[in-house]
């Protein structure tokens, strides 16, 4: 009877004791579990996250059968050539042929220097390699030819406005110009920005893959004006603000802002009183022929390397992208008075 | 007392030159807006917003030649110093900076020979006007 109640007082104690043990390693068991419940979930997290990365920022190309067999039109492709403007950054700097693309102006911005590539169509150094595909989808894409995402100081945010035929005029019309020796210099961008696979992610939110549409209600002529602007002129590029991550600010679009390069002010291209509202569609025109302010003030600087293709436009297509830019809205937008 | 007479005429100096250099960025910008205001009328008739008038059209040709003539003169060693837009690359490639005014005005005189009408005119005065954006581009601060 005692040794029962010794025993069965022992087994009060054990089962006491076992109760405090029990009690302690299910709290430690439940903490221990919310632990691993806490890292299970970052990493689920972890892997959903680098996967909806991964899915993202892939890529987005044209298909094969997005070109349909063509004659290309050279002519259109000389047009289109000074429209882009595209030796203002890929001809060799320093000498004054500008159908020699080399590449190599370098393109200083807070997020690094860019080097303009060659584009020539030398096989080996330049673009002589690349199927009128992988053009179509550098230019509408912002995609290069080992599908890597492009960056967008190579203006495919508003090239992609432009038409698939044009864009293959293009092409075949620099196939024509002299193959260049000179090696692309890589791009100088420090960490985060050297990371290509992000602009994926960027290209989500400031590219929209859409096509310039015609304004069925607007005149051809201002239809094509806004396509060449818009579109190939890729004058918003420069002419606009930017967000910190090198977005354009769209309701400060054409507004003017400071230089990308860093010094100065690009100016207002809107007609507003801060830009271009006392200046006549003439003299816009003016301007793209010849360089000139109504004041007969010269432009300088890159606005004159950009003059050096509009010349060379039709005065059509030159009158069209004045007549556009006047029925812009007007939108204010003037130089810091601190900076001259 | 000779060393203090020194310095004060040296700081005097100093002090005309900073002055004169003023004078003289102020003198060339006068005379650039001389040429942008010749330019005006013939340019007007040009774009088809004037009439014609070879009369003026030579007055603007004969103020280019002068004007540029003048300003050969106007970009003194130390006139980068102030309110001025010339880049450096005036005084580093001044050869180049200063022969493009002798084209300018040897152009601006070639023109008034040539041009005698219209026509004359619409082919010649661009090749005049031409001269003012390629030296801006090189020697100017962007605007």
């Amino acid at each position: 009877m005692s040794a029962r109640h010794v025993c069965s007082g022992g087994a009060v104690a054990f089962s006491r004791e076992s109760k405090w043990m029990g009690a302690l390693k299910r709290m430690d068991r439940k903490r221990r579990s919310a632990f691993g419940i806490l890292v299970r979930l970052l990493l689920v997290l972890a892997i959903i996250g680098a996967a909806a990365f991964y899915v993202l920022t892939i890529p987005s190309v044209l298909p094969e059968t997005a070109l349909a067999q063509r004659e290309p039109d050279l002519v259109n492709g000389v047009t289109l050539f000074h429209a882009g403007g595209c030796a203002s950054c890929h001809a060799t700097p320093g000498q004054e042929d500008k159908s020699r693309l080399g590449g190599g102006l370098a393109l200083k911005t807070h997020f690094g220097t860019f080097y303009a590539p060659n584009i020539s169509p030398d096989p080996r150094y330049g673009i002589g390699a690349w199927s009128e595909l992988d053009f179509v989808n550098a230019m509408l894409r912002g995609v290069g030819r080992n599908g890597e995402h492009l960056y967008p100081s190579f203006p495919y945010t508003s090239y992609q406005r432009m038409t698939v035929n044009d864009v293959r005029d293009l092409f075949a019309f620099m196939k024509t110009l002299p193959p260049e020796t000179t090696p692309s210099k890589p791009h100088d961008l420090p960490f985060p920005f050297n990371f290509r696979r992000a602009l994926g992610l960027w290209k989500l939110v400031y590219l929209d893959g859409k096509a310039f549409v015609p304004d069925p209600n607007r005149e051809a002529q201002m239809n094509r004006g806004a396509y060449l602007v818009e579109g190939p002129g890729h004058c918003a590029e420069c002419h606009s603000p930017r967000d910190i991550l090198g977005g354009i600010k769209p309701e400060r679009r054409f507004a003017g802002g400071p230089d990308p390069e860093g010094k100065g002010w690009v100016p207002n291209l809107t007609p507003h009183e801060d830009g271009l509202a006392a200046w006549s569609e003439n003299d816009i025109a003016y301007l793209l022929e010849s360089g000139f302010t109504p004041e007969y003030d010269s432009v300088g600087g890159s606005m004159a390397d950009v003059v050096a293709n509009t010349s060379k436009l039709s005065a059509e297509d030159r009158a069209a992208m004045a007549a556009y830019l006047k029925s812009l809205p007007p939108r204010p937008g003037t130089r810091p008075s601190s900076q001259n | 007392m000779i060393r203090i007479v020194s310095v004060i005429a040296a700081v005097a100096l100093g002090v005309t030159a900073v002055a004169a250099h003023d004078d003289v960025i102020k003198e060339r910008q006068e005379a650039m807006k001389s040429i942008a205001g010749a330019a005006k009328g013939p340019g007007a008739a040009l774009k088809g917003e004037a009439p014609f008038d070879l009369a003026k059209i030579h007055e603007s040709l004969a103020v280019f030649q002068k004007q540029a003539e003048q300003l050969k003169s106007l970009w003194p060693e130390g006139s980068d110093n102030g309110e001025t837009a010339a880049l450096p690359a005036v005084w580093q490639k001044r050869d180049d900076f200063l022969a493009r005014f002798d084209k300018m005005a040897a152009d601006a005189k070639a023109a008034l020979e040539k041009i005698k009408d219209e026509v004359s005119f619409k082919a010649e005065w661009p090749k005049v006007m031409s001269n003012c954006g390629g030296c801006h581009k090189e020697y100017r601060k962007p605007r």
